[in-house]
């Protein structure tokens, strides 16, 4: 299954990934008029910056998510295929527990229904809203072992770039 | 990929776009494409980068900053942000102008021998309008005094900008006196603009606005006096036919578009080109064929019926005709990409500004001592380039429409004083009164890659036709039209509404057409906006009302330009409803976003209507319209 991975290096900052989020949670999925709906839309995806860094950090949607184990109304489900963990509103209490236990902290609050939200992967897209958004593609959509070839190969480059055969 | 219909209803363009994706040549639809989806923060206007500890960015949806490193809020930065975009359109628009008055100053000091007084009886209305003596002066003299009084405008003067006080209503001049908006220099008030909205200056939104539309004042005496100058030194257009769209080039001649916005090159290459037409044929070309491109091309076309080829956004597709030997441009409107395009042809992309170079271009700088002479080099260039012209990349989209263009100011009132010698005006007031002419409406702005390539200017246009609301357009706008057909009597025929047909048909007849007036009337460039202002002003004071309650509203349905907002913005000032088929970018303000929408109509009369559905916004318009006509009692 294809996966959202953040390419560190690429990140300029610019939090298109975070609008684009917003956007596509929003009820017209419009920016022009998605700025003045009421519940405000959320992003679920969070630029930080540390160390001098730019930090795109969303869902990993983990194998054994932490967070479907700590939910206890089962509003957090884990797709057994996919793994993708979606969040179903009206079985949300706004306990938290998910919260606490997200090794990331990229589970969000919605104040207007007291519930949380997080990345669902966008549903109704071929490609997440974030990935489109993403100008440098510091985030890319792919299966786990292309982005780790994709990995390997911009490091072999590196290498093959200082390799002389003596 | 979208489908070609979804860029372009021109159909010399869907062609063109067609083989483009045939031959795999990148346009600007594929760039724009390319940046997609574009910044959100810059769609709302809420980017700041106007100090170094910027850039900043207000998140609209309340969970991100709320202000910038220096306090500014959303509100402040869209105001500035706007300001600044009225700023540079009103650099553009005068920076037009000032150079014809340079010119005009230097014939009148016998250092411009090419640039002649065409017009002396407009250099003597401008005079006299201006309060400048002219008897008993000469050509020279006068046009020197003239050239003058215009450079001085740019300056800051102890008194208003005489383009605007002179040439607007009394009301108008009152409204501006009571918000303390009257512009006493072009670039002083430029750079005011620029001062204010810098860093740590002026941070209240709405005296922000209220800086804009100062600015936007300062635009429209720009757009006048370049209108002035312009038909001061190459004649006041009068109506002319010609043919338009992609079909005018001519597989066998020299073909040469003239591209940017001002007269002073083309002109010239228009009056030297016949002399170089033997070198042409001994080329083996049939000759010289000049057409034009976005407000340069409506220069020579109102004053010489250079026939235009395409517009703005397609400008390009002209030099993918591979027939294209030369274009030569000036500056404004002229994307850098033409010189790309002309990698793969044999066309000379040829630059003649020493502000507006392109790398990749030929660069002929202009000098107007030796205008002429610059004008042969550049056709020589041409006529060089069709040797190299490869027949088997020729593919010339076989569309061409007639069209009427050369409605001036002058023109119009010419036209309808075929009516009515004593009081032009009253057949056109007469007819608005009986509701055989709804109201009027001016079609401007540019085509915007974001918008199909003409749809909305059609749309609108043929409701309002329907509708009899009497048209006037300029720029690409008139451009548009004018690669459609609909500036021709026929079209009248075809969408006019009955009373607007009548009316057009009895003007038509007056002046010898044997038939109705094109259903659009061409008034010109984008400068020439000045020229539908004209008329609102004349209509306004000849009824003893101001022009904000006249049944009067304008639309750029298309637009791209900072010289279209800052138009716009005058246009709003000075009391028009003002149509735009795009969202601006101001939405990150809810304050900035109304004020232009509604506030702003309780102060000037005029205000921006948002709509990108056409057919909503031709409903609009006309709902505004008869608004107005109610206000009159009509």
């Amino acid at each position: 299954m294809k996966e959202i991975f953040v390419r560190l290096d690429r990140c300029v900052g610019c939090l298109s990934c975070e609008l684009a989020c917003a956007v596509e949670h929003s009820r017209s999925k419009n920016l022009f008029q998605a700025i003045s709906e009421s519940p405000r839309p959320r992003r679920r995806l969070y630029v930080e910056y540390v160390l001098a860094r730019k930090m795109p950090f969303l869902c990993r949607h983990c194998e054994d998510a932490p967070c479907v184990r700590a939910c206890r109304t089962g509003a957090l489900v884990q797709d057994p295929i996919t793994r993708i963990v979606t969040h179903t509103p009206d079985k949300c209490i706004g306990c938290w527990m998910c919260t606490m236990v997200c090794p990331y902290g990229v589970i969000g609050r919605e104040w207007e229904r007291r519930i949380a939200i997080k990345c669902d992967r966008c549903p109704d897209r071929d490609i997440p809203a974030c990935v489109e958004a993403c100008p440098t593609r510091a985030l890319v959509f792919m299966e786990e072992e292309e982005f780790a070839r994709l990995t390997r190969l911009e490091a072999a480059e590196e290498v093959a770039r200082s390799y002389r055969v003596v | 990929m979208k489908a070609v219909k979804e860029k372009s209803w021109c159909p010399s363009v869907q062609e063109m776009l067609r083989l483009a994706e045939k031959l795999d040549i990148e346009t600007v639809w594929c760039r724009y494409e390319a940046q997609l989806p574009q910044c959100g923060f810059g769609e709302l206007g809420t980017c700041c980068h106007n100090c170094l500890q910027g850039p900043c960015r207000i998140d609209p949806f309340g969970e991100g900053p709320q202000k910038g490193v220096c306090g500014a809020n959303a509100d402040t930065i869209v105001a500035r942000n706007l300001a600044r975009a009225i700023a540079a359109g009103t650099s553009a628009h005068s920076g037009h102008a000032k150079h014809l008055a340079h010119t005009l100053l230097a014939w009148a000091e016998g250092k411009a021998p090419d640039y002649p007084v065409k017009d002396e009886a407009k250099l003597k209305a401008v005079a006299t309008r201006l309060g400048i003596p002219v008897d008993g002066k000469d050509v020279q003299e006068l046009a020197k005094e003239v050239a003058e009084a215009a450079l001085l405008e740019f300056s800051e003067k102890a008194t208003p900008l005489a383009w605007v006080a002179t040439t607007v209503t009394r009301g108008r001049v009152e409204k501006a006196i009571q918000y303390n908006v009257v512009p006493t220099g072009i670039d002083s008030v430029v750079s005011e603009v620029l001062h204010r909205t810098s860093y740590g200056v002026d941070a209240d939104p709405v005296n922000i606005l209220f800086g804009g539309v100062k600015c936007a004042l300062a635009d429209f005496a720009g757009c006048h006096m370049a209108t002035d100058l312009a038909d001061i030194l190459f004649g006041t257009p009068k109506p002319v036919v010609t043919t338009a769209n992609m079909g005018v080039l001519k597989p066998d001649a020299v073909n040469v578009a003239l591209h940017g916005h001002n007269p002073l090159l083309s002109d010239l290459i228009v009056q030297v080109a016949p002399e170089m037409e033997s070198e042409a044929r001994a080329a083996g070309a049939s000759g010289i064929n000049l057409m034009g491109i976005c407000c340069t091309g409506n220069e020579v076309l109102m004053r010489h019926g250079i026939p235009p080829v395409t517009h703005s956004v397609s400008q390009e597709m002209v030099i993918m005709t591979g027939a294209l030997d030369a274009m030569v441009v000036d500056y404004q409107c002229v994307m850098p990409s033409l010189a790309t395009m002309a990698e793969c042809f044999h066309t000379k992309l040829i630059t003649t500004m020493p502000i507006a170079k392109v790398p990749g271009a030929t660069h002929i700088e202009f000098k107007e001592e030796e205008a002429r002479e610059r004008a042969r080099e550049i056709l020589r260039l041409a006529i060089e380039a069709f040797k190299k012209r490869d027949p088997a990349k020729v593919h010339i989209p076989n569309y061409v429409h007639k069209a009427y263009a050369g409605f001036s100011t002058e023109a119009i009132i010419e036209a309808l004083a075929q009516v009515n010698k004593e009081d032009p005006l009253k057949p056109l007031i007469d007819n608005i009164v009986a509701g055989n002419i709804l109201g009027v409406c001016l079609f401007a702005g540019c085509n915007n890659v974001k918008i199909p390539q003409d749809s909305a200017f059609l749309t609108v246009a043929k409701e309002l036709a329907r509708n009899n609301v009497f048209l006037l357009a300029s720029g690409c706008a008139a451009g548009a039209f004018a690669r459609h057909g609909l500036l021709t009597p026929e079209a009248t025929e075809e969408y006019a509404g009955d009373g607007l047909k009548a009316v057009l048909t009895a003007i038509g007849k007056a002046v010898g057409l044997g038939g109705p007036l094109p259903l659009i009337l061409h008034i010109g460039s984008c400068v020439d906006n000045s020229r539908a202002a004209d008329i609102a002003v004349a209509v306004a004071n000849r009824l003893g009302v101001d022009i904000d309650k006249l049944p009067v509203v304008a639309s750029a349905p298309e637009a791209t330009t900072e010289k279209a907002i800052a138009i716009g913005t005058w246009a709003v000032t000075a009391g028009l409803p003002t149509h735009v088929g795009f969202v601006p970018p101001v939405l990150g303000s809810p304050l900035v976003s109304r004020i232009l929408t509604q506030d702003i109509k309780g102060i000037f009369g005029g205000y921006f209507i948002v709509e990108t559905d056409p057919s909503k916004a031709a409903e609009k318009l006309l709902e505004a319209i008869r608004e107005r006509r109610k206000g009159l009692g009509l």
